[in-house]
């Protein structure tokens, strides 16, 4: 029988999804529901004198007009807070509804609840704040210097934390002693996530029961659960049930705890009726977490023979007008830890400052952190190459890290559990033809015309969030284990329920190929339930790529209690030890004999009637674990970007993309596929497309789809992809997460490429996006265009 | 997103349509709606009343009479893209109009709307004006004709009156030995035209260059027409070294608009090389 464990099932999910039958938040309707629309500042820095809302108030159609002031006087916190404590962090309160100074474009400042969701977009335009606006900055590195406008009371020189990673001295010393210093200078580009679907919340609180149920697009309703309670509504966190419905997308905006589904859990209090609030695109794009927005300068000593003596990064890294959730984690643990890449380095110091700044909160995107890290280190390699006179193959050889090395630490914190990058580096250069690629490219470099260039990236990611006492220990405030629970059925039909909460990623088909594989039993008869804080244990929930390695490994885990179970019953049936009892394929017997078997739907109903159960072994089969995983998981692998530059334009044309990752077990491969697919495509826009542009007024100029540009099929080419498969050792199922190489590998390869393509006129680095304009500049400026 | 309030009236007839406008000061026509919508949306555009002009079958459609086209304004761009007509006689509409935004956009837009609306970065403006179209408008006080040239006058501004109602585009069916192509630059979000450029080249019985066209969308605020380039090169020997010397020399545009994505100077920058690329191309046709 072929294992359903790695075979490409199809989706479960998607006939209802792609026939428009999915319920998303904003399907759902609630009799005698109320719509909220939010009133936004549309000045990045202002004092606000007073908010009039009688003109509001009075539109017919309207309910209720609130500012921060009723939040205030209802006695409500009515605050977010963060979710990641760094030492000597500044954390200025962030209320949900600001009544006293704005800070940036989008910062809520009120609220209107009328009948009807037209209603009360007309009675946001009435609601008139007086506002004194004061001046403004949006860069991370320039809102440090002297004069700059100051954000926060509580942040002196608008810096929230100044944080290290690794051995200054140790670093320090490597640089006098080398034989070759790389430097570069690089801006990472602040990204919009774009989930397809905007944030959504329906709130209905029950006055007489104290109970508020919210409807809400999110990647991990108990952690908003626990957030609402305990900081947010001050209703207890029994009282209080989340549910993820089908969620549209996250890439990461969706895990974190927002001002605007408070106000409408809040409103729904005040109001006693449901009340929905639905995002608008605009809306969506002022206000979900940004991402990146780095200002870096980075250095690399190396000796002689190209291998490398140290590396010193120094980041000035955007948090935004307020922090975010885990705005503190992404550019320190999930950024200066990456620094190592697939190297062995032997030195390396990291310094971030995270800033205060009139934009957007910044958090994570797809990728969070290690992309930044991944396109600094590749960079550098890619500069040391030319320097040294060596292909950007061999140097990143002569610094791989050996695979007899591993478990190998690095100066960074982490300790990759495994690895072997030879072999995926060797896999994508024979995909590409790499011999070939570089002799067409002598060739065309003496014709003139478009110049070929080829990009490499051999990127590693830590993902699978990890084990709690060690993300405790660098601040987390939450724990990064799952739930699963497998209840199976007393006609053998099971039911998972998993703390994770897919929002795209295919857990109905993926969880339960990995129940259906360990009970050997029809994929089909599996259902998993997620994404509702009153049907699951309880869950951590989806991101950072650690729903298949924690969440999968939990289920795994309680699939294989379900067995010792199932065992135990099936010895006293069948009158053996249970040491004797095997289980292959669903059936239990006893060894040798397997003409006369118990299946799992013989033990699961006898499990269930207990008429004839073993002594001390309780009705029921069914189990619960709780995981916890021992390490990160740590993916790898090799990319490469074939692409050509119109040296007439700067127009920048994929030719070809090649991509081998180690994700370690597969699932299923096609879903494994799709998740490279997307982030590859999203990797790839954040290297030549994606922006978000703030002027110096704060003003979000690329706010709507007109100018935020996303990737769309025609702007890509089909990508090739391969895999090696190195398990990962510490969990049962051997995966590792998928969600996020191809984003983390993918920028760099691409500006590695282009920055290839345009050696012959000495560009050294271009920062992303590399618009065409931006490439041919760079050519008219190299004086040799 | 959620509009301000209208109201909304359908016409089903271009009369209907033209007594409605008589009727609603301020009204707006609705015709497929992707540039009118998106800004009522965004409540940049708040007009009071909408008049559908969508189920109009006598303005769909492309006709060819005395050697010419005439197509009707709500004819879609998928229309125009896939019509044999248009192939055959303005093989340059049909290639631009291909090439507007996603399948979407393109089966709902339409060529009246389109040029109504006159965004700089549509890509029907400069082909219209390279085929000398002539614009069919009619009013409370009857029919009248407005050359492509006398129709946009400036930023999202036509000649065309707020009572009015655009009911086709004439364009020439072009002749033997005559080739064209509309080459676009397009913005990686929006999928306007940051410089779409439409050339047209009719060679005489000599191979010499016996008429050309040239103009732009989405360099200026209205199309340009390169005509200092178009006369350089009539009566030349169409040899690539001609053409490039000819756009090198006498293209020069003064007001060119500029964006966060692309500056005045580049899309300058980016005209001439398209133009070059365009009337090789065209010139290439026109020999096959």
């Amino acid at each position: 029988m072929a294992r359903v464990f790695g075979s490409s099932i199809k989706r479960r999910e998607d006939p209802s999804l792609i026939t428009g039958a999915g319920q998303y938040t904003d399907d759902l309707k609630l009799p005698n529901m109320a719509y909220a629309a939010i009133v936004r500042s549309p000045h990045a820095h202002a004092r606000i004198r007073s908010i009039d809302t009688s003109k509001a108030t009075a539109l017919d159609g309207v309910t209720a007009v609130f500012t921060g002031e009723d939040i205030k006087k209802s006695g409500t916190p009515g605050v977010v807070p963060v979710g990641w404590l760094l030492p000597d962090m500044k954390i200025p309160p962030h209320p949900v509804l600001a009544s006293e100074t704005v800070r940036y474009v989008g910062d809520a400042v009120a609220v209107v609840l009328a009948e009807d969701r037209y209603r009360a977009q007309d009675a946001v335009d009435l609601v008139e704040v007086d506002y004194d606006p004061l001046a403004v900055v949006t860069n991370p590195a320039k809102t440090v210097e002297e004069g700059a406008p100051q954000l926060h009371a509580e942040a002196a020189n608008n810096i929230a934390f100044d944080w290290e990673l690794g051995d200054k001295t140790k670093t320090d010393e490597a640089f006098p002693k080398a034989a070759h210093v790389l430097k570069v200078n690089i801006r990472n580009n602040r990204l919009i996530p774009q989930a397809i679907e905007p944030r959504a919340a329906l709130a209905s609180y029950d006055d007489s029961k104290g109970q508020l149920t919210v409807w809400m697009t999110s990647q991990n309703p108990h952690i908003h659960r626990l957030l609402m309670s305990l900081a947010s509504l001050g209703l207890p966190e029994h009282k209080i049930r989340v549910i993820a419905p089908e969620v549209g997308g996250g890439f990461g905006s969706k895990i974190h705890h927002y001002p605007d589904e408070v106000i409408a859990c809040w409103c729904s209090m005040q109001l006693h009726r449901p009340v929905k609030w639905t995002a608008t695109r605009t809306e969506a794009n002022l206000t979900d977490t940004h991402g990146r927005d780095h200002v870096t300068e980075a250095e690399m000593a190396l000796d002689e023979n190209g291998r490398i003596l140290g590396l010193r990064v120094k980041t000035y890294a955007n948090m935004g007008a307020y922090l975010s959730t885990f705005g503190p984690l992404v550019p320190t643990y999930l950024h200066g830890t990456l620094l190592s890449g697939e190297y062995d380095i032997p030195a390396i110091y990291c310094n971030v400052i995270g800033t205060f700044t009139n934009t957007t909160p910044v958090d994570t995107v797809r990728g969070a952190g290690r992309p930044e890290a991944t396109f600094i280190i590749e960079r550098l390699m890619d500069l040391a190459a030319e320097e040294l006179g060596l292909d950007p193959v061999e140097i990143r050889r002569r610094n791989f890290i050996s695979p007899d090395a591993f478990p190998y630490q690095t100066q960074v914190a982490l300790q990759y559990d495994s690895g072997n990058y030879g072999p995926a580096l060797d896999r994508a250069l024979e995909m590409v033809n790499y011999k070939n690629l570089r002799a067409e490219q002598e060739r065309r470099r003496g014709e003139g015309g478009k110049l070929l260039g080829v990009g490499l990236s051999t990127y590693i990611e830590a993902c699978g969030l990890a084990p709690s006492a060690v993300v405790g220990s660098l601040g987390a405030q939450a724990g990064q284990w799952e739930s699963g629970e497998v209840r199976v059925h007393p006609t053998g039909t099971v039911t998972v329920y998993t703390g994770s909460s897919a929002h795209g990623q295919g857990h109905h088909t993926t969880f339960a190929q990995i129940v259906a594989d360990r009970l050997g039993i029809d994929a089909d008869n599996v259902e998993v339930i997620h994404g509702d804080t009153d049907q699951v244990p309880f869950g951590w929930g989806t991101y950072g790529s650690r729903s298949a390695a924690v969440g999968g490994s939990a289920i795994a885990v309680s699939a294989d209690k379900v067995i010792e179970k199932g065992r135990q019953i099936a010895a006293h049936l069948l009158e053996a030890s249970e040491e004797d009892v095997v289980f292959e394929e669903g059936k239990f017997f006893v060894r040798g004999a397997p003409d006369k078997s118990q299946t799992l739907n013989d033990i699961a109903l006898q499990a269930h009637l207990a008429h004839n159960l073993p002594p001390g072994v309780e009705p029921g089969l069914s189990a619960t674990s709780f995981y916890d995983p021992a390490n990160f998981t740590f993916p790898f692998g090799t990319h490469i970007a074939v692409l050509e530059v119109d040296p007439e334009t700067g127009e920048v044309k994929l030719l070809r993309y090649v991509a081998v990752d180690d994700v370690g077990n597969v699932i299923n491969p096609m879903i494994v596929d799709g998740q490279i697919h997307g982030g590859i495509a999203h990797g790839i826009a954040q290297a030549l497309w994606e922006e978000a542009i703030y002027d110096g007024n704060g003003q979000l100029l690329t706010g709507e789809l007109l100018d935020y540009a996303v990737p769309k099929p025609h702007m890509l080419v089909s990508f090739e992809l391969d895999r090696t498969v190195t398990p990962c050792p510490h969990n049962p199922l051997g995966v590792k997460g998928v969600g996020e190489t191809g984003t983390i590998a993918s920028p760099a390869a691409v500006v590695n490429a282009v920055v290839d393509a345009l050696k012959s006129y000495g560009i050294k680095h271009l920062d992303m996006p590399l618009t065409p304009e931006k490439i041919w500049r760079a050519i008219h400026q190299s004086g040799r265009s | 997103m959620y509009p301000a309030r209208f109201e909304y009236y359908r016409a089903n007839t271009l009369q209907e349509a033209i007594h409605l406008l008589q009727q609603h000061s301020g009204a707006k026509l609705l015709a497929g709606g992707h540039s009118l919508i998106p800004i009522m949306k965004l409540r940049l555009a708040q007009p009071p009343v909408l008049i559908d002009i969508g189920r109009i079958s006598e303005l769909s459609g492309v006709m060819k009479t005395d050697g010419r086209l005439r197509i009707g304004s709500l004819t879609t761009h998928a229309m125009l893209a896939a019509s044999e007509a248009v192939k055959k006689h303005c093989p340059i509409l049909a290639e631009a109009a291909g090439q507007i935004a996603d399948p979407a956009v393109r089966n709902k837009g339409t060529i009246g709307g389109n040029l109504a609306h006159a965004d700089p970065g549509s890509d029907l403006p400069a082909v219209t004006l390279a085929l000398d179209g002539v614009i069919h408008i009619t009013g409370r006080d009857g029919d009248r004709q407005v050359n492509a040239s006398d129709f946009f006058l400036d930023l999202l501004t036509t000649d065309l009156k707020p009572e009015e109602v655009l009911t086709a585009v004439e364009l020439p069916a072009l002749e033997e030995r005559t080739g064209s192509c509309y080459l676009k630059f397009e913005h990686p979000a929006s999928g306007y035209a940051v410089c779409g450029a439409a050339a047209i080249v009719a060679l005489g019985g000599d191979e010499s260059c016996e008429r050309a066209g040239l103009c732009f969308n989405g360099v200026t605020a209205t199309p340009y027409r390169a005509s200092a380039v178009t006369e350089a090169l009539a009566g030349q020997n169409l040899e690539d070294a001609t053409i490039d010397q000819a756009v090198t020399e006498h293209l020069s545009i003064d007001d060119p608009m500029g964006d966060t994505y692309a500056s005045g100077p580049y899309r300058v920058e980016l005209a001439k090389v398209y133009s070059k690329r365009a009337l090789k191309t065209a010139r290439d046709r026109a020999r096959s």
